[in-house]
This record gives C-alpha cells, sequence and structure tokens, in this order.
C-alpha cells in the first residue's frame, strides 16, 4: 500500500470533522470517530492540514527526486507556433505575458522564442523580438516543412537539452496540446495544460524547504469546478500551455534589440506524411468574431438554434454554443466555447439559455459585454453579465429578432 | 499483419461532469449521487479499434487506470466487442499527475503484450475530468512509439498503413503513416456501438486481470505522487463577478426587449 500524502495521528484526530469539509479533493471521509484519508484521491494540497484546530494532521515527506543541477536551467521560453509562414497570434500573447513573468522572475532572466519551419521569412524572427523576445532560436529544416508531431518534438526537445530553459510556455492550440505534452515526457518534467493565470513568486518549496522561484499555473480542476494552482518543484523546465485568447498581445516595438540563433540540428525522420491540407471554408472562427449569439441547453432542441442564426446575420456576428449543444448533436464543436471548445472575447457576447457551468464561464469571460437571457435567476451566468435578463427564452428571442430586424430595417 | 493485429484501447472512467456541483457553503464537490461513466471521448477510440476488429480480426484489449470500481467500464467495452482486458490499480498509483500516469500505463500496455509493441494503441482526445489531453502523447513517449493526434478516420490496410483525417484550428490534414502508433481520437470520429445482451452476458462473467505496480515490474519512484512532478498547491472556488444590472423579465418579453435594445443602442451595436 502506498503512502498516502498526510498523516493523521489518532490520538490527536477528536472527529470534528472539518478536515473532511476543508478537502476539495472528496478524499477524506470518516470511519467512526477517525478521519481516514484515501491515498487515491488526495491530491496533496495540504487544506486538511490547516483545516485541523487539532494539528491532527501532518504533510508527509517524500524523498525528492528532482530533475538533476536545477540551478542550470535559466530563462523563460515561448514556443512561437508557425502555421505556412504565420506566427499564430497565441505565441504574440504568450511573449506578452512572459515579459510580465521576465521581470517577476529578475536576476538577468530573458526571454526566448523557439521558431520552427523551413524556408522561413527573415520577417518571422524580427516579428518575434519586436514583440519581446530577447534570443530567438531558430530552427530552419525541410523536415519541419508541414507540422509533424515526432518531428517537432525531436527539435524542441534538442533546444531544451542545450539550453536549459526553466520555464516553457506554448499555445493550447491543435499543435501546441499535441507534441508539447510529449516533450514534457521525453524530458522527463511537469506540464499544466490550459493554464487561465501565471505568474513567477518566490516560494517555499514543501519537500525541501528551500526557497525558490516557481511558475505557479492556475487552472480550472475537475471538470472546472475548482480553480488549482499547480506548481512543478523538483522538474525543469517548468511547462505549460495557455490557450488562445487568455492574454492580450502587446504593441510591437520595432525598435528592440535581440539575438537571432540559427540551429542547425539532427532531426528524425518525420514518421507521418501529410497527404493534403484541406482549409475548411464554412468552418467558422468563433475566436475571431466581434459578436457571438450563444445558445446553451435551455434551448431545448436544435431547431431552435434557427432563431440564433437570424440574430446572429442582423447583428452581423456568428452563433456560439455550450458543450450540453454539441453534447445533444446539435452543433458541431467548432462553435463551442468554453473549456473544452474555444475561448472568445468578442465585443459583445450574447447567451441565451446557457446557465454558466465554469468551464463555459472560462472561454468567455473576457468578452467586452455580455448579455444572457436565462429563465433561472440564480444562474451563475448572471454572474458574469452586464446585462441579466431572467425571463423565457422562447417569448425574448422572437420579439427581439423582430426588434432588431426593424431597426435595421429603417 | 491482418489476423495478428493488436489494438490496446485506453479508457477511463470519469465522474459524469454535467453533474458535479459545489457546496456553496464548504466551497467542495459534492460527488454523492454523481454517475461514474465511461469517458466519452474514449467511447470513440473503442469504436475505431471494433471495427479494425471487424475488418480484420484485430484482438482488442483494454486497459482502464482507476480504482476497483472502474472494471465496470473495462466490461462495458468487452460487452461491445473487446477482447480482453486489464485494470491498472493500486493505491502506490494515487496521486500520479501526468506524468507519472503515462509512465504506469504504459508499463501496463508492455505487460499486456508481452513485452511486444502493440500495433496500435488508442486514447479518446482527452477526459472530461481532467481536460489535460497529455497521457496518450505522454504514453508514446514512453513506448517509443509515433504519435498521432486529433484523429479523425482511420482507414487501414492489412499490411498496417493507414490514412486519418485531424482537423487543425483552420481546416484539416489528411495524415499518411504506417503502424505501429498511438492515436488520439476524436468524437466525431464515429458513432459507437451498443453492446448486445450476449455481449454483456459474457462480459459479466469475464475474468479481468488487475495489474499493480509489481505486475507492471513499474519503477516505484516513478509512480503515484513520488513519480509526479507537479503538486497541486492551493485549491479556491471559481473567481464570481458580482454581474452587472439585472432585468426581472418573467412572463414581460417586451420588458426584456426593451432592455436589450437601450443596451444595444448605447453599445452602437443597433
Amino acid at each position: 500500500m502506498a503512502d498516502a500524502p498526510i498523516f493523521i495521528d489518532p490520538k490527536k484526530c477528536k472527529g470534528c470533522q472539518k478536515c473532511v469539509k476543508g478537502c476539495g479533493f472528496d478524499a477524506l471521509h470518516m470511519e467512526g470517530k477517525l478521519a481516514v484519508v484515501d491515498a487515491g484521491a488526495c491530491k496533496a494540497c495540504f487544506a486538511c492540514v490547516k483545516a485541523c484546530p487539532f494539528h491532527a494532521i501532518s504533510e508527509v515527506k517524500v524523498e525528492v527526486i528532482g530533475t538533476p543541477d536545477l540551478e542550470s536551467y535559466k530563462n523563460i521560453w515561448v514556443f512561437a507556433e508557425q502555421i505556412h509562414g504565420t506566427i499564430q497570434d497565441v505565441a504574440f500573447e504568450l511573449l506578452a505575458k512572459a515579459k510580465t513573468l521576465v521581470k517577476q522572475r529578475g536576476e538577468g532572466c530573458k526571454l526566448g522564442a523557439i521558431l520552427l519551419g523551413h524556408n522561413l521569412s527573415p520577417e518571422l524572427p524580427k516579428k518575434l523580438i519586436a514583440a519581446g523576445a530577447d534570443m530567438v532560436y531558430k530552427v530552419d529544416d525541410p523536415k519541419l516543412a508541414e507540422y509533424e508531431a515526432n518531428v517537432y518534438v525531436d527539435a524542441c526537445t534538442q533546444l531544451i537539452e542545450k539550453y536549459k530553459p526553466e520555464v516553457i510556455l506554448a499555445g493550447a492550440t491543435a499543435i501546441g496540446r499535441a507534441f508539447f505534452a510529449r516533450v514534457a515526457v521525453k524530458v522527463r518534467t511537469g506540464l499544466t495544460a490550459d493554464c487561465t493565470q501565471l505568474k513567477v513568486e518566490k516560494t517555499k518549496n514543501k519537500d525541501t524547504g528551500v526557497l525558490q522561484m516557481l511558475l505557479h499555473q492556475t487552472r480550472p480542476a475537475f471538470g472546472g469546478n475548482i480553480m488549482a494552482t499547480i506548481m512543478t518543484p523538483n522538474h525543469r523546465p517548468q511547462m505549460a500551455t495557455v490557450r488562445p485568447k487568455v492574454f492580450k498581445k502587446d504593441k510591437p516595438d520595432s525598435r528592440r534589440a535581440g539575438q537571432i540563433l540559427a540551429e542547425a540540428l539532427q532531426l528524425i525522420a518525420p514518421k507521418t506524411k501529410i497527404l493534403k491540407s484541406i482549409k475548411n471554408a464554412d468552418d467558422v472562427n468563433i475566436a475571431e468574431a466581434e459578436i457571438l449569439v450563444a445558445g446553451g441547453r435551455g434551448l431545448k432542441k436544435a431547431e431552435n438554434l434557427e432563431q440564433l442564426h437570424k440574430l446572429a446575420k442582423l447583428l452581423g456576428g456568428e452563433v456560439a454554443v455550450s458543450r450540453a449543444c454539441v453534447d445533444a448533436g446539435w452543433c458541431t464543436a467548432s462553435r463551442q466555447v468554453g473549456q473544452t471548445g474555444k475561448t472568445v472575447c468578442p465585443k459583445l457576447y450574447l447567451a441565451f439559455g446557457i446557465s454558466g457551468a465554469i468551464q463555459h464561464l472560462e472561454g468567455m469571460r473576457a468578452s467586452d459585454t455580455i448579455i444572457a437571457v436565462n429563465s433561472d435567476p440564480n444562474a451563475p451566468i448572471f454572474g458574469v453579465a452586464d446585462l441579466g435578463i431572467v425571463g423565457d427564452l422562447f417569448e425574448i428571442l422572437p420579439a427581439l429578432v423582430d426588434a432588431v430586424e426593424k431597426v435595421k430595417s429603417k | 499483419m491482418g489476423r495478428n493485429m493488436h489494438v490496446v484501447v485506453c479508457v477511463k472512467q470519469v465522474p459524469d461532469a454535467t453533474n458535479v456541483r459545489i457546496n456553496p457553503e464548504t466551497n467542495t464537490l459534492m460527488r454523492e449521487g454523481v454517475e461514474s461513466i465511461i469517458n466519452p471521448f474514449d467511447e470513440y477510440a473503442l469504436e475505431e479499434a471494433l471495427r479494425l476488429k471487424d475488418q480484420f480480426g484485430a484482438r482488442v484489449t483494454v486497459i482502464s487506470m482507476g480504482p476497483p470500481q472502474a472494471t465496470v467500464v473495462i466490461r462495458e467495452a468487452m460487452a461491445r466487442g473487446a477482447d480482453d482486458g486489464a485494470l491498472v490499480s493500486s493505491r502506490a498509483f494515487g496521486g500520479a499527475d501526468t506524468l507519472a500516469t503515462s509512465y504506469t500505463i504504459s508499463q501496463a500496455i508492455k505487460k499486456v503484450c508481452d513485452g511486444k509493441t502493440p500495433d496500435l494503441v488508442l486514447f479518446g482526445k482527452q477526459a472530461i475530468d481532467g481536460d489535460t489531453a497529455q497521457v496518450g502523447p505522454g504514453v508514446s513517449e514512453f513506448l517509443d512509439v509515433p504519435l498521432v493526434t486529433y484523429v479523425k478516420s482511420i482507414k487501414m490496410q492489412a499490411d498496417g498503413s493507414y490514412e486519418v483525417e485531424s482537423p487543425m484550428d483552420d481546416g484539416m490534414n489528411v495524415i499518411q503513416g504506417k503502424l505501429p502508433a498511438v492515436m488520439t481520437v476524436l468524437k466525431e470520429a464515429s458513432t459507437p456501438r451498443f453492446a448486445p445482451l450476449s455481449g454483456w452476458m459474457a462480459a459479466k462473467k469475464a475474468e479481468i486481470r488487475v495489474l499493480n505496480e509489481k505486475d507492471c515490474e513499474a519503477d516505484p519512484n516513478k509512480i503515484g505522487l513520488k513519480g509526479s512532478p507537479t503538486k497541486v498547491v492551493t485549491i479556491f472556488p471559481p473567481p464570481t463577478k458580482s454581474g452587472g444590472k439585472k432585468v426581472d423579465a418573467r412572463g414581460k418579453a417586451s420588458t426584456a426587449v426593451e432592455a436589450i435594445m437601450k443596451f444595444l443602442k448605447e453599445k452602437g451595436v443597433a
């Protein structure tokens, strides 16, 4: 049997159940008058240690086997995703955030960017420098002409092993999410997916007691019902992915100076071949729409999405949906907003029949203005709405379509 | 390859996330009465495997890591047509993050394949409870097998060469390769089949191997909490915004429309 991360002293436990209530992971229960921990469920957050008024719970020290030579890892890197010659916006968003992290880190920390591809335009590294990169590690190789997960893993890993960055961030895109997870395993470190907040702060390592500058990685956990701050104290690099549109990009500064390092790497042969790339014409990118008319479970059936399309067309926007609509098969996942869909920040977000589960809110709370219509006055969506309407969407929606139609036809 | 093809499908038992609620007083999860289900994405991975069984007579093995009650999802997969299954379970695996989990599952796969590399390992795109999408790619690294992510339809040839569709952010790639591979499967892949009653009857009686850390020949330093580089340091309830203006328009659609139109006008939208 494995040891749980905590020890409950049976002599001190009074059976008050405060630890059971204080555990966010349902890992403690009572056996008679004694609190018992489920080692499998315990996430070692040690909330119970603080919750116990009798000091009956203590942390069990585990022997630390981390990355050797932790101090030799320096600088913060961003993976600058490039597709068909264009650096993706998320890379600039991450560079903007990383500039802050570099400042927080201090001690001569520098900002690096990884750029992979073939026949890369000399403009691309310059753009990265203007966005804040001090160094651009450019790998220009025919094997990187198209995205191939296994070659990307190889290139990225070789750079990490050569330069030893302390932190690496990547966009949680179709590409970033896929190959980055394998890179983390290859270099045997931790990776936190879909972070919504990042900061570097002096923190006491719970295992060693040493004060360290660590990356605090915050993300929705447990299906988004709770926020968790995660750290990688004993392994390097500290790796995290962030979804597009979570952070805002800065204005470029073309006067900035930076170093471009052309890296000649011996790369593995691609394991798969792209036969063709199809650009899906009718597949909208809701992340780029300025107005989104969104619907959720409250629509009750697929046909009712029609009204949303009508309204979206009138307002010059697009239709978005919550996960419930996709799960019900009313709509394709390309229009889904939320933790498992897209993160959006339009100028206006109109939500009809969306209760506002945290997974959904995480994907749209950055919108400039939010209007929500819901029949439940206690729906969490009202917590983020600038205008909340309690009412029946089946009465309101057609009337609203008429009203907008009238205004627009004038 | 053909008739000797061996496909391993990794499935996870997850709480039906749509039903998880927070206790507003204690800010903790209320999991009483929340049903456990097979991770929805994994059903599509299983379906792809079963299609390879239909087509080539491939052997389909189901693996799940989790507590003893996770045998339920293995039996469900066997009822649908999987040939055998193994539960990877031990308290020593508790507290594992994606690195430790990837290692543990890869060790279990080596065990069920008698040390040979399986032809194909399938995962769902991600699990709905963690949403990390990291364990599939992680296992591919530990097995040292090529990785293909976000796969939509697998067109397999008898010699193990395949073509798959993989959606990108702006479209889709058609990818060609040759087994072995680790693939993560999307929901749009296909429609999962139902288990016939005869399948349930057989699955109920089937013996399901339980593999612990010793059976998997796992390095004790690489599993569970000890093998996990990431640590959950704090948890807190999601931030709440106080919200703006609220209008009660129950039974008064015109009030609602008026308020929305006024707001849209202020914002210069209508």
